[in-house]
């Protein structure tokens, strides 16, 4: 299900009334519905699903999945045993790792 | 592209296959969700790089694989009538209904047109005020938000000759049917990251707890699939069940809530049956009274169907997990992609069609053409 | 819904689906996969093979008062009939030219059978011809023979256009996927996808923008720059439909070699990844219009490819694996990643996924 790739959007017009931008995939460009992501601005990536922008792309989390994946056995050498319990579960997910959640 | 090279790196994969090494200490069966998550694994070998401890069972999680029969066979039909132009994607043009598939409708001199996103649809419709246009609204959670503008669209600017043929389907009743069944060995979850961009990750915390199963919300590229594999690895080794979010650049706990509002505005919940599996209650989408004029179901009274599934796919048993697929005997020999029974051989996100396409090479079944020594260099 | 009968006895069982024999003909059978094989193989072969015919190469190698002919015919269905890069009068030449070419000869005539749709205008006619005229002159071949018919309006698609070619096959070489032997090196003459990705962006329901042309070009200077540094090449193909992963798989079968291809040696520009990523499409089953790849003795592989980057359509060269012993009719791909997968023969026609 669900190929959905991330494109920076280039422009945003409104078009009979609905909301589309031009989208660029690394060089491939094309027009995209932004009327689940209205607040979508030029310049910003998203998640782009059957000429739909889904969901925005955070960069900040990107880069901080990123940094976890490069330190991964590094931690585990500086904190020793990686046993050590994770919080409850709480009602929504929890978007950071083990590792994140102990610095 | 970014955000995606960054999540192929082969340095960084090494890394996290390493820390799963180093966690599993038994075996464990979890299964991706996603049919497009099947698509990287194989598509990367991902599956033949983890350690043997870990086993990846393929979900249900390709839309033009669980498409029941009876609707193939309703598109089937109204797409050969004359005065029509059927509008789909790509992947549903090869999946058989009872006896023939979209392309051979075509071949038989219907309309039947390939479009990359349900507004195209709309388009055609517009362009040609005298034909009906209907198109195939197939998917998940995340193709219903799309298809679902495409009615909202058609009443607000006085499209008429436009319907949908509609059926959606619902993750996480699905994961509920899965975890019921009696021989089911999954022992968790990597759910799908593009679903819960849509809908959030609120539906799960409630599945984990009552099945005591980690679900994982997992990406798409190679760098994703093995840190949702390591979390749910690391949660099943502590005996824990949680739900974690380990695609958080994509998916936020709420979800996209204007696309979930349209959601709740043109459809409603409906039980639905999943090829090959059978009725999930609960599970999928359709149009809601209030847009019954644009269904095409109710447009074209398709009535007198006579479905027939063919007998030894045994794509139902794959889909959940209870069999591999180069363990069903058709396998390879009288199922191919390019003779599928079933439509796990059809989508080249199927779970038989993987397989077929990328693992031949190291399968002990019949499948493989005569191999001698070792496969690669 | 559906009727589940009692356990499956899988080999008493027949197909219950007509998939396999279909009563009609369907796009992917000229898609140049699997079904159009079992076309030629199941209705044309029978019909009217024979020896000439079934070497199966993309061009024939005959033997006529004393010299050595290539003998090729291609026909072109392309819509749009303009697209970035070129148009059908460049690929009517360039297509068969190139099919003439990798069998090593010099591509000397054209015969050009022009199919008009009824209504079509008469200058898009004229700018069809002028392309072609073009693309003949910058090859080398002249149009020798021509004709012309006109089919009702609604019985075609504007401009179809067949041409076949004639060239000499010079001694000593000698082009077939049967002289391919393990150790052969595979190189690719530069990046793939390009013309199956600018044709795509300009196809009603996908438009996209992309900055890329189709690499639409004829072959024969690059073939001849290369059978001069040695006659001993074994085996060339143009990718075209199907794309690279058709293409090894034809040599795969024809020669009973087995092929590794290591994916991240295969030159992909960034566009045509992303476009493919974007439609769910894999390049290596893309069309290219002016790509050859070359199995080449492995003591030549390194002047081969020298000579091929001094090239202006061989500058982009490079080895992408080689013929293994191993699965022998199998092309297996090495992913960047170290797994590994079957790159199989494609079905029929690429369609956009969603999933």
């Amino acid at each position: 299900m669900c190929l959905a790739v991330p494109g920076r959007v280039l422009d945003v017009e409104d078009r009979d009334g609905t909301r589309m931008a031009t989208v660029d995939f690394g060089g491939v460009v094309k027009e995209v519905c932004l009327e689940y992501l209205p607040d979508l601005r030029v310049g910003e990536y998203a998640v782009v699903h059957v000429g739909f922008a889904l969901q925005r792309l955070d960069e900040e989390s990107a880069r901080r999945t990123l940094e976890l994946f490069e330190n991964l056995g590094l931690l585990q050498e500086e904190f020793g045993d990686p046993d050590e319990p994770d919080g409850p579960d709480g009602p929504e997910a929890s978007d950071r790792s083990p590792e994140e959640a102990r610095r | 592209m970014k955000y995606i090279e960054e999540f192929q790196d082969p340095a960084l994969a090494e890394r996290l296959l390493g820390e799963i090494r180093a966690a599993v200490t038994r075996p464990w069966a979890l299964m991706e969700v996603c049919g497009g998550q099947t698509h990287t694994i194989i598509r990367h070998g991902i599956d033949q790089l983890l350690p043997d401890e870990v086993e990846l069972i393929h979900g249900p999680g390709c839309p033009v694989c669980v498409t029941p029969l009876e609707v193939i066979d309703k598109a089937l039909e109204i797409a050969s009538r004359p005065g029509v132009i059927f509008c789909s994607f790509g992947d549903m043009l090869r999946v058989p209904g009872t006896g023939r598939d979209l392309f051979q409708v075509r071949g038989e001199g219907g309309d039947v047109r390939v479009v990359y996103s349900p507004l195209d649809a709309l388009r055609i419709a517009r362009r040609n005020p005298g034909r009906q246009v209907v198109f195939f609204g197939i998917g998940f959670e995340t193709t219903a938000p799309p298809n679902a503008m495409t009615v909202y669209q058609a009443r607000r600017l006085g499209i008429p000759n436009f319907s949908l043929l509609v059926s959606h389907v619902r993750v996480p009743p699905a994961i509920e049917a899965i975890m019921r069944s009696p021989n089911c060995r999954v022992q968790g979850f990597l759910a799908a990251g593009h679903v819960c961009s849509v809908m959030g990750t609120g539906e799960y915390p409630g599945l984990a707890a009552r099945h005591r199963v980690p679900i994982v919300v997992t990406g798409f590229e190679p760098l994703d699939i093995l840190e949702g594999v390591r979390r749910t690895v690391l949660q099943l080794e502590r005996g824990e069940h949680s739900v974690e979010n380990a695609y958080p650049r994509a998916v936020r706990p709420e979800g996209n809530p204007a696309a979930r509002a349209m959601l709740d505005d043109v459809f409603e919940v409906t039980d639905r049956a999943w090829r090959g599996i059978g009725v999930i209650p609960d599970s999928g989408w359709r149009l809601s009274p209030r847009y019954r004029e644009y269904d095409a179901e109710h447009r074209f009274q398709v009535t007198g169907i006579d479905t027939r599934e063919p007998a030894a796919c045994r794509s139902g048993e794959v889909l959940q997990g209870l069999l591999k697929p180069h363990e069903c005997e058709a396998f390879g020999t009288v199922c191919t992609p390019r003779s599928p029974l079933g439509a796990t051989m059809v989508s080249s996100e199927g779970a038989c069609a993987a397989y077929y396409l990328y693992r031949r090479l190291d399968l002990p079944s019949a499948a493989s053409r005569p191999l001698e020594g070792s496969p690669v260099v | 819904m559906s009727e589940t009968t009692e356990a499956p006895d899988v080999l008493a069982w027949t197909c219950p689906l007509p998939l396999r024999d279909q009563p009609r003909v369907v796009m992917g059978h000229g898609g140049g996969g699997a079904l159009s094989a079992e076309l030629v193989r199941d209705v044309f072969a029978p019909a009217y093979g024979g020896p000439a015919l079934s070497a199966m190469g993309d061009s024939a190698t005959v033997e006529l008062g004393g010299a050595r002919l290539a003998f090729s015919t291609d026909s072109f269905v392309v819509r749009p009939l303009f697209f970035p890069g070129g148009s059908i009068g460049h690929l009517a030449v360039n297509g068969t030219v190139n099919d003439l070419a990798m069998s090593g000869a010099r591509p000397a005539f054209l015969s050009c059978g022009f199919i008009l749709e009824e209504g079509v205008e008469t200058e898009v006619v004229r700018r069809v011809a002028e392309a072609l005229g073009e693309a003949a002159r910058t090859a080398g071949v002249e149009v020798a023979t021509g004709d012309t018919k006109v089919v009702e309006a609604g019985h075609g698609d504007g401009v179809f256009i067949n041409t076949s070619g004639i060239g000499l096959v010079p001694p000593g070489v000698d082009l077939r996927p049967q002289r391919v032997v393990p150790g052969d090196v595979v190189i690719v003459s530069g990046p793939i996808g390009v013309h199956g990705v600018a044709v795509l962006s300009v196809r009603e329901g996908l438009e996209f923008g992309v900055e890329i042309e189709s690499d639409c070009a004829a072959l024969a200077g690059l073939v001849e720059t290369m059978l001069a540094v040695t006659e001993d090449l074994h085996v060339l193909r143009d990718p075209t439909r199907g794309g690279l992963a058709a293409a090894l798989n034809e040599i795969a079968a024809a020669s009973g070699t087995g092929v590794v291809v290591r994916e991240r040696a295969v030159p992909v520009p960034a566009p045509v990844a992303n476009a493919c990523a974007v439609l769910g499409l894999d390049p290596m089953y893309v069309a290219n219009e002016g790509k050859l790849v070359a199995f080449v003795p492995r003591p030549h592989a390194d002047a081969v490819l020298a000579a091929m980057r001094a090239h202006p359509l061989g500058r982009e060269a490079a080895v992408i694996g080689e013929a293994v012993a191993d699965h022998p009719g199998m092309v297996v791909a090495r992913t960047g990643l170290g797994g590994t997968r079957v790159v199989d023969l494609p079905l029929g026609e690429q369609l956009p996924r969603i999933c």
